[in-house]
C-alpha cells in the first residue's frame, strides 16, 4: 500500500543522464514537498522533460535513485506500480489526448481501464472532471482536432484529474496559450491546488505563470538543479539564473506584480 | 443519511445501486454523515451529490456533517453549475435516419468521385508545366522513389512470380499429361504469366506495397500540417508529394513486370524440366511457337495504366487524412483495397477490349 502523505512526495537523489557523449544530467538532486507547487525552469536542452521522464519511470537513469513517496519508482513490483501510476495525473506538453477518442472517453479512458463502473457513473464522472476543468459539458462529444489549444489543456487536465491523483505533473501547461487564456489556467490551477489538496510539478517557460502559482523554483543549471522560493532565486548570484530572473521580461512581470 | 462502509471509487457500482434505491421525494434538507465513511473519494461524493440534486433537493440544502472530505466545497459550487444538458446519447435509428444517412453517404461519394477527378486533374496540370520548366519534376525525390517503389520490391516480385508460376504449371502439368498433352504445359506458362498473371501479380504487390506508403507518408504530412506549410511557402504539394510518386510508379512497374514475367518463365521451365522431362531447348523452342507477336506486349502495356491507378489512389487517399491517427489508419487500408480493386477491374476491361481489337 502506498503512503500518499509520505513526506516529501519526490526525492531524486544523485541523477544521471547521458545521451552518448552529451551529459544530460549530473548529481542532480530534487525534493518536492507535500501540497506545494514546485516550478522546474531551465535553458532548452537542459533536460527538463527527460527529468520529467525519470520521475515517471518513462525513462531509465544511468544512475541514481528517484523516490515516489518514498518508494523507489523502478524497483516497484506490477501491483505496487499500478498503484503508484494512479497517484498521480500527468499532461503532457501538446495535451496527449487520444485523437480519435472525444473528450469524454479521453477522461473516461483511465477510469475504464482501473476500475469496472457503469456507463451512467462514466458519463457522470466525466461531467464532473469538465466542470472542475472549467469547460461546458456540451465539450464532452467534442474530438481533439474540433478543440482550441485553451481547451486541449483543460481538457488534457480533466484527464490527469480523472483517477483523483494527490500528485500532479505539468508539462508546459501555458505554453501556446494567449495571455489571457494562459492567466485563466494560472487561476484554475491555484484554485485547484488549494481545493483538491494537490502537488504540483510543473515544468514552465512562462514567468507570469512560475510567480503567479509556485511556491518553490528549481533552476536545472550544468546538469544540477538549484531550488529555492522566488524570493532566494531572485537574490541568487549565479548567471543564469541571473539572467533569467533579472532579464527584461522578468522585470516587466515583477513590475506589473 | 448516515454513509458507511468503502467509499473509494472501486465501490462504485455498489454505490450506484444503493443511491438508485434512494426514496424518490425527500422533503426539506439532507445531512450526510461521512463520519464511518471510509476511502471517500471525490468521484463517488459527487455521485451522491448529482442523485440528490437529480431527486429534487436545491444543492444549498444538502449538509455535510462528520469529518466530511475538504473538496466538497468544490463539488457544491460545480453542483450548482451542472448543466441540465448531458453527454449526448445516440437513439436507437429511426426510418427518417436511415434515409437521411443514405443520402448523406450518396452525396458524400458523389464529392469524392468528383474530388478525383479535380485530383487527377491537377496531377496532369503539373505534368504540363513540368515540360515548360523541367525543375518541377523533381528530379533527386524521382529517384528516391523509383529506386523505393522499384527495385527495393525486385526480391519479393520475383519470388512470387517464381513460386505462382510453379503451382500454375504443376497443377496444368496434372490435368493435361491425362491426355498425353503435357507438352502443352509450356503454352499455358507462357501465355498465362505474360498476358495476365506476371503484370497482375506486380501490381497486387506494389498496390500493397507503395499504395500503403503513399497512403501514409502523405497522411501523417496532412496530420502535422506540412502540407499546409508546403502550400503556405507557395510549394505546390502536388508537385512536390504526388507527382514524383505518380511518375516513379508509372515508369518502375514496367521494368517490375518484365522482372515478373522472367521469373514467372524460369517457374514454368524449371517444373517442366523435373517433372514432365522437357529439356531446355525444347522448352524454348516450344514457347516461341506458341508466341504471338503481341503477347509479351499486351501484357507490359497494362502497367502503366495499373501503376496510375495504384499511384493516384494512394495519394489522393494519403491527402484526404484530417485530424486524427484513427483516419490515418482507415485511409490507408482503404488506399489499398482500392488500388488493387481499381486494378483488376482495369484488368477486365482491358481482357475484354483485347478481345475485341483481337490484340
Amino acid at each position: 500500500m502506498l503512503d500518499t502523505d509520505f513526506n516529501p512526495v519526490i526525492r531524486v537523489h544523485g541523477l544521471c543522464n547521458r545521451f552518448g557523449a552529451q551529459v544530460v544530467h549530473e548529481n542532480l538532486d530534487m525534493e518536492v514537498r507535500q501540497n506545494e507547487i514546485f516550478g522546474v525552469v531551465g535553458g532548452s536542452g537542459t533536460g527538463k522533460s527527460v527529468l520529467l521522464r525519470s520521475i515517471l519511470g518513462l525513462h531509465q537513469q544511468d544512475a541514481g535513485t528517484v523516490q515516489l513517496y518514498g518508494r523507489e519508482v523502478r524497483s516497484l513490483a506490477a501491483e505496487d506500480r499500478s498503484a503508484m501510476v494512479q497517484s498521480f495525473g500527468v499532461t503532457f506538453q501538446n495535451g496527449a489526448l487520444i485523437s480519435s477518442l472525444n473528450v469524454a472517453q479521453n477522461i473516461q479512458l483511465p477510469l475504464r481501464e482501473h476500475y469496472s463502473l457503469s456507463e451512467k457513473t462514466l458519463d457522470e464522472l466525466a461531467e464532473m472532471n469538465l466542470l472542475m476543468v472549467g469547460l461546458t459539458p456540451d465539450a464532452a462529444a467534442k474530438y481533439p482536432s474540433q478543440l482550441s489549444g485553451g481547451m486541449i489543456k483543460r481538457a488534457a487536465l480533466a484527464r490527469a484529474l480523472a483517477l483523483q491523483p494527490q500528485l500532479l505533473f505539468l508539462d508546459e501547461p501555458t505554453a501556446g496559450l494567449d495571455p489571457i487564456s494562459a492567466a485563466a489556467f494560472d487561476e484554475l490551477l491555484l484554485y485547484l491546488h488549494a481545493q483538491l489538496r494537490l502537488t504540483v510539478v510543473m515544468i514552465t517557460h512562462d514567468l507570469d505563470t512560475l510567480f503567479r502559482t509556485c511556491s518553490r523554483v528549481g533552476v536545472i543549471v550544468d546538469g544540477r538543479m538549484i531550488s529555492d522560493t522566488l524570493d532566494g532565486m531572485m537574490l541568487n548570484t549565479q548567471p543564469w539564473i541571473h539572467a533569467y530572473f533579472h532579464g527584461p521580461r522578468a522585470r516587466a512581470v515583477e513590475a506589473r506584480g | 443519511m448516515q454513509l458507511h462502509g468503502d467509499w473509494s471509487l472501486s465501490a462504485a457500482p455498489l454505490i450506484e445501486a444503493q443511491l438508485h434505491a434512494l426514496p424518490t421525494k425527500p422533503r426539506g434538507s439532507v445531512t450526510c454523515d461521512w463520519s464511518e465513511a471510509e476511502h471517500p473519494g471525490i468521484g463517488t461524493a459527487w455521485m451522491l451529490l448529482t442523485r440528490l440534486i437529480d431527486l429534487g433537493v436545491a444543492p444549498a440544502d444538502i449538509k455535510h456533517v462528520g469529518s466530511a472530505p475538504h473538496y466538497l466545497a468544490l463539488l457544491q459550487k460545480l453542483g450548482q453549475e451542472r448543466h441540465a444538458a448531458r453527454t449526448g446519447r445516440l437513439g436507437a435509428p429511426t426510418l427518417e435516419g436511415v434515409v437521411g444517412g443514405l443520402g448523406f453517404w450518396a452525396v458524400v461519394q458523389g464529392r469524392h468521385a468528383r474530388g478525383v477527378v479535380e485530383f487527377f486533374g491537377r496531377i496532369v496540370m503539373v505534368f504540363a508545366e513540368a515540360f515548360k520548366r523541367p525543375a518541377a519534376l523533381r528530379g533527386s525525390s524521382l529517384v528516391r522513389h523509383m529506386y523505393e517503389t522499384g527495385i527495393t520490391a525486385i526480391p519479393i516480385v520475383s519470388l512470387i512470380a517464381f513460386l505462382i508460376s510453379v503451382i500454375v504449371a504443376y497443377l496444368g502439368a496434372q490435368q493435361l499429361s491425362r491426355f498425353g498433352a503435357d507438352i502443352f504445359v509450356v503454352d499455358l506458362v507462357t501465355i498465362a504469366v505474360l498476358r495476365e498473371m506476371g503484370v497482375l501479380l506486380t501490381a497486387i504487390i506494389v498496390a500493397g506495397r507503395s499504395g500503403s506508403a503513399f497512403a501514409a507518408e502523405i497522411g501523417v504530412m496532412q496530420l502535422n500540417e506540412e502540407t499546409d506549410a508546403l502550400r503556405a511557402m507557395g510549394i505546390n504539394p502536388i508537385e512536390v508529394l504526388v507527382l514524383p510518386r505518380v511518375l516513379a510508379l508509372v515508369l518502375v512497374l514496367p521494368g517490375l513486370t518484365v522482372i515478373a514475367d522472367a521469373m514467372g518463365l524460369a517457374g514454368g521451365c524449371l517444373l517442366s524440366l523435373v517433372n514432365l522431362h522437357i529439356p531446355l531447348p525444347q522448352f524454348i523452342s516450344r514457347m516461341q511457337e506458341s508466341l504471338a507477336p503481341t503477347t509479351f506486349w499486351s501484357g507490359l502495356i497494362k502497367a502503366p495504366v495499373f501503376a496510375l491507378l495504384i499511384a493516384i489512389v494512394g495519394t489522393y487517399r494519403g491527402m484526404e487524412v484530417r485530424d486524427s491517427a484513427r483516419e490515418l489508419g482507415r485511409l490507408t487500408t482503404v488506399a489499398v483495397v482500392q488500388s488493387i480493386f481499381f486494378v483488376i477491374l482495369a484488368d477486365a476491361v482491358f481482357a475484354v477490349l483485347f478481345v475485341q481489337i483481337d490484340f
